[in-house]
């Protein structure tokens, strides 16, 4: 089932992606939506053994099948990959689902937020002996803004970085005499990253969550130093990462010999840092059968279908965390007396309400990306409303300087019940 | 109203703010700091008289970039906090100072660089910042944070906008005063949770290099302490096409001979910081220490120092020709002989016999006056240059509660009045904003000046006293600013190659040096309730209600009936005794 339209060129003689690209053009992709071309099973289009190919837009190839019942099988796994299923949306509610109904992945991917800033920070613990130098600004340039302008539809972005000198790991790596190499055992990973937060220091600027990715360039009585997982095999990248905070990874075997000086290969690092905020943002992928093909999305980092699965559980979160703001604020007015509500503050609860009813009729109706944006403005006048300072203004009054009735009936209260 | 001499002066204080005028080419930067960014550590040593020292910390980083605001900026020695806070707030210049102690300028002379009790922020905003009010607010606010000092108070209340004192010490492109602010908290404290985000901001921190002597223990165990942060905009060379921005991280200590408990006012590193210098910072372009050893009233040596400096500098310093001892860090003969480096300062003559050499200006103030009611603020300033005359401005910074009466204000020099030739008044409003009064004033040679000003004391509602009211109520210290004629003349300083105490304030005039003086805070007593009154008022009404009320009652109503003795049961027997223990008969 294609559409009628004509392309340039007949579609036997192109290989996958360029027949995606060339229906991409075509086509009518607007966020949310998927359009999926089914082929003949003998078709050449798609190479052999490969049965579904997923485009880096908002399509895929699929073979036609022995029947309908192996095409509907097919289709629906590739909805389940390309599109939300009822475990991310559940994951995306992680938060006020109960322990123990969701996997253990569940709660590792960053709170939906309306921006995000990212620190790279090169930890130095010996400048006297290492001279450690990077380019920090080309690599965020080249590799990390391509990957932000395509996020910027789900939160502002901004990048800095800084170098910190005499910033130690708080865990002494172990010496293995077999590989002659320091190592850090899995276990002793969680530990490296307190001391080091107390110097990477929080933004002065905006009150955004921050992502932190840190490159430690290990002293010399300390290197070469490689990190071990569960196993007590050395990881191939050097690198672990937090969730909800950022990353670590330990730059490589350095230079036995006296010119201190370190240079920084930055495609290898920035290749670890882009997979590891991939993993923070939850945009990474689960094992695929063989017969998936899936596109690499380029210098761009991440494929449309990707970003539009990411907005559908952003959107999800922001509605249930404005439900759950409004419900605590009515709780709370329940419980204590002395909350004062002025009118800007019911102006932004009532815009609140209003906004998510409009993201929840944008989602029934499939359109991704006004849903999206309603729930941005419904979390924003919720949080307004639930952290304006004037709500607090009555809330210590002591009821000591309340008008005082009491002494003066006081007695009668006691002799009244007397004389019925 | 004489506009020649206020113009003079203010363009003199203008144009020391900028060294544009350095000739060399600036430093190099250290190793492994990519292209644009530089740090200088120094430390002077200053023996005063009556056998105290003053110990002063500079670190100096330079970087050449532009912080812009939203521009993307990638921090290598500046501190990222900072850069941050400049950038996102349109900041064109930012001093910040926490102090405890005062500088005795009288005995101790002029000090390094000069700050009030207490804590002081000035910041020349970028005239680019749409509202300067909330960008002021949200600086306070934020400084407070990383400096943990309780900078927050500043609000519209202590908050001023000086007109004539405080002009940009960095590059300045106007000076349209609307862009400054200024406020002094006078009753800040400043303790070890201060200096260690002070440390934290230096790129070696405390591990490398100066930083190494700055132990708590032994720096608040003194008699003055400051510690301050200064960013200004200064020019990348000498051509001055583009801008680099610079931070100096100042800490000026003085040890007291007599706290210290020795008998012997002999000094050493060792016994000021209980640490010596291992090595410097390896990020450090430059590392050294300077101690002052110039020779008073024509003598040869009066100190001696040990190791033996690595050079000898001589410079002329606010208005003095003075010899340093230096110790070059970064030299490798220094640590050839021993692993440390202990500098040790012994006198060669008894210490009394030191002739104290008063300061061209120093000021006092204080409150006279009796009662509660009425009271008098006098401002002595001593101009001590046996020939030479010379303008000072004097910046007053009154809160709203102590009602001045301009009026009343009198400046009076060697019995005469003495009319300023310019005075800035703004009336305070009530809970909103002080008084400010800025006044430049002539000060003839060899003579003292007294400027007083009545004021009555205000009631205040009863939430706006503090805790402890009976303490008192504090009143920032005045600023004096003044180009004092100086008696050797000056050369040009050229930032880059100069000590950087000679370079915060350079002169571009060799004849004069730009002095700015605080004086003492003042500590005033506002009439104060008795705030038990309250409680007092309750308990008394309440038990005189209870008392009478209760008493009319139980005459007017009381019962008096022959009481049957009893028999029966347990149950009537226990009836009886509850109907016996009711005060009110059932009617």
């Amino acid at each position: 089932m294609g559409n009628g339209a004509k392309l340039p060129v007949p579609l036997t003689v192109l290989s996958s992606s360029e027949a995606d690209a060339a229906l991409h053009a075509l086509q009518d992709a607007s966020p949310g939506s998927l359009t999926v071309y089914v082929v003949p099973e003998s078709s050449s289009l798609l190479p052999q053994g490969t049965n579904v190919y997923v485009g880096k837009h908002r399509s895929a190839l699929v073979r036609a099948g022995q029947g309908l019942a192996a095409l509907r099988a097919r289709l629906q796994q590739l909805t389940r990959v390309m599109s939300f299923t009822a475990s991310s949306i559940a994951a995306a509610l992680a938060d006020r689902v109960p322990d123990g109904q969701l996997g253990p992945d569940a709660r590792r991917h960053l709170k939906s937020s309306l921006g995000y800033e990212i620190t790279f920070s090169l930890l130095n613990p010996d400048p006297k002996s290492h001279d450690v130098d990077w380019d920090i600004e080309g690599a965020v340039n080249r590799y990390v803004q391509p990957v932000l302008d395509k996020l910027s539809v789900v939160a502002n972005f901004s990048v800095d970085s800084q170098i910190l000198y005499y910033a130690v790991l708080g865990v002494t790596p172990r010496f293995d005499k077999e590989s002659s190499s320091f190592l850090l055992s899995a276990h002793s990973l969680p530990h490296v990253i307190n001391p080091v937060e107390a110097r990477l220091g929080s933004s002065a600027a905006s009150l955004y969550p921050v992502l932190n990715f840190l490159l430690y360039v290990p002293e010399r009585s300390h290197s070469p130093l490689y990190i071990q997982d569960k196993d007590g095999a050395p990881v191939p990248t050097n690198a672990f990462h937090s969730p909800r905070w950022g990353g670590i990874m330990v730059w490589g075997p350095g230079s036995a010999s006296l010119p201190l000086h370190v240079d920084v290969d930055m495609v290898r690092v920035m290749e670890v840092f882009l997979a590891q905020l991939r993993l923070l943002f939850g945009i990474s992928r689960e094992e695929l059968p063989p017969e998936f093909q899936v596109e690499s999305p380029g210098n761009e980092g991440l494929a449309d279908w990707e970003l539009d699965r990411l907005l559908w559980a952003h959107t999800v979160e922001n509605i249930a965390t404005v439900a759950t703001t409004l419900t605590s604020l009515a709780q709370l007015l329940d419980q204590i007396s002395n909350i004062v509500i002025k009118d800007d503050v019911a102006s932004e609860v009532y815009r609140a309400v209003a906004s998510v009813q409009d993201a929840m009729a944008e989602l029934a109706e499939g359109r991704l990306r006004s849903a999206f944006q309603a729930s941005k403005e419904a979390v924003t006048s919720s949080e307004r409303a639930f952290f304006d300072p004037s709500l607090l203004h009555l809330l210590y009054f002591p009821d000591d300087q309340k008008p005082l009735e009491i002494p003066l009936p006081g007695p009668c209260i006691f002799f009244i019940p007397a004389c019925l | 109203m004489a506009a020649g001499p206020l113009l003079l002066l203010l363009l003199l204080l203008l144009g020391a703010a900028g060294p544009g005028a350095a000739a060399a080419a600036a430093a190099g930067p250290g190793p492994g700091l990519g292209p644009g960014a530089a740090l200088r550590e120094e430390l002077l040593l200053r023996p005063l008289p009556a056998g105290d020292v003053a110990a002063a910390f500079q670190f100096r980083t330079r970087w050449d970039a532009d912080l812009r605001r939203g521009a993307v900026s990638h921090y290598r020695l500046f501190p990222k906090a900072l850069g941050q806070l400049v950038a996102a707030q349109g900041v064109r210049e930012l001093h910040l100072a926490l102090t405890q102690g005062f500088w005795r300028t009288r005995s101790w002379g002029q000090p390094p660089l000069g700050a009030p009790a207490g804590a002081e922020l000035w910041v020349w905003f970028q005239d680019t910042v749409p509202d300067v009010d909330k960008a002021w607010k949200e600086l306070s606010n934020i400084l407070s944070g990383i400096f943990c000092a309780s900078l927050n108070f500043i609000d519209s209340t202590n908050t001023v906008t000086p007109t004539a004192s405080f002009k940009p010490l960095g590059l300045a492109n106007g000076t349209d005063h609307r862009l400054l602010r200024y406020a002094v908290l006078p009753r800040e404290v400043v303790c070890t949770e201060n200096l260690t985000p002070w440390k934290k901001l230096l790129p070696c921190g405390s591990k490398a290099g100066l930083a190494v002597l700055l132990k708590a223990e032994r720096l608040f165990h003194s008699s003055y302490h400051s510690q301050a942060v200064h960013i200004r905009p200064i020019c990348r060379d000498a051509s001055c096409l583009a801008v680099s921005w610079e931070l100096r991280q100042t800490l000026t200590v003085v040890f007291d001979s007599f706290t210290s408990g020795q008998g012997k006012k002999d000094w050493s590193l060792f016994k000021m910081f209980s640490r010596t210098l291992t090595d410097a910072c390896p990020l450090a372009s430059e590392s050294k220490v300077y101690v002052d050893i110039s020779p008073k009233n024509e003598e040869k040596e009066f100190l001696e120092v040990t190791p033996t400096p690595t050079s000898v500098h001589e410079a002329v310093v606010q208005g003095d020709k003075r010899t340093y001892a230096v110790y070059d860090l970064l030299s490798p003969s220094l640590f050839n002989s021993s692993r440390s480096l202990n500098v040790q300062l012994k006198w060669k003559r008894p210490q009394d016999s030191q002739e104290l050499s008063t300061p061209v200006l120093h000021a006092q103030r204080y409150v006279s006056g009796y009662g509660l009611q009425t009271g008098e603020i006098s401002t002595l300033v001593h101009n001590t240059h046996p020939y030479r005359a010379f303008p000072v401005v004097l910046l007053e910074t009154v809160p709203w509660y102590l009602r001045l009466y301009v009026h009343t204000l009198t400046v009076i020099t060697k019995g005469k009045e003495n009319k300023p030739s310019y005075i800035h008044y703004q009336p305070a409003q009530d809970r909103k904003r002080p008084h400010l009064l800025e006044m430049l004033i002539q000060l003839p040679a060899n003579s003292v000046t007294k400027i007083t000003i009545q004021f009555e004391r205000a009631l205040l509602k009863w939430t706006e006293y503090t805790p402890d009211p009976n303490h008192g109520f504090y009143v920032s210290p005045s600023v004096l600013s003044a180009l004092v004629p100086s008696v050797v003349a000056m050369k040009d300083v050229d930032v880059e190659e100069s000590p950087l105490f000679a370079s915060l304030f350079p002169s571009s005039d060799g004849s004069s040096y730009f002095v700015r003086l605080y004086t003492e805070p003042l500590l005033v007593n506002l009439p104060t309730p008795d705030f038990s009154m309250p409680y007092n008022v309750i308990c008394l009404t309440c038990t005189v209600v209870a008392v009478c009320y209760g008493s009319f009652y139980n005459l007017l109503t009381r019962t008096f009936h022959v009481e049957e003795p009893s028999r029966g049961g347990l149950a009537k027997r226990l009836a009886n005794i509850i109907r016996r223990a009711d005060p009110v008969r059932r009617c």
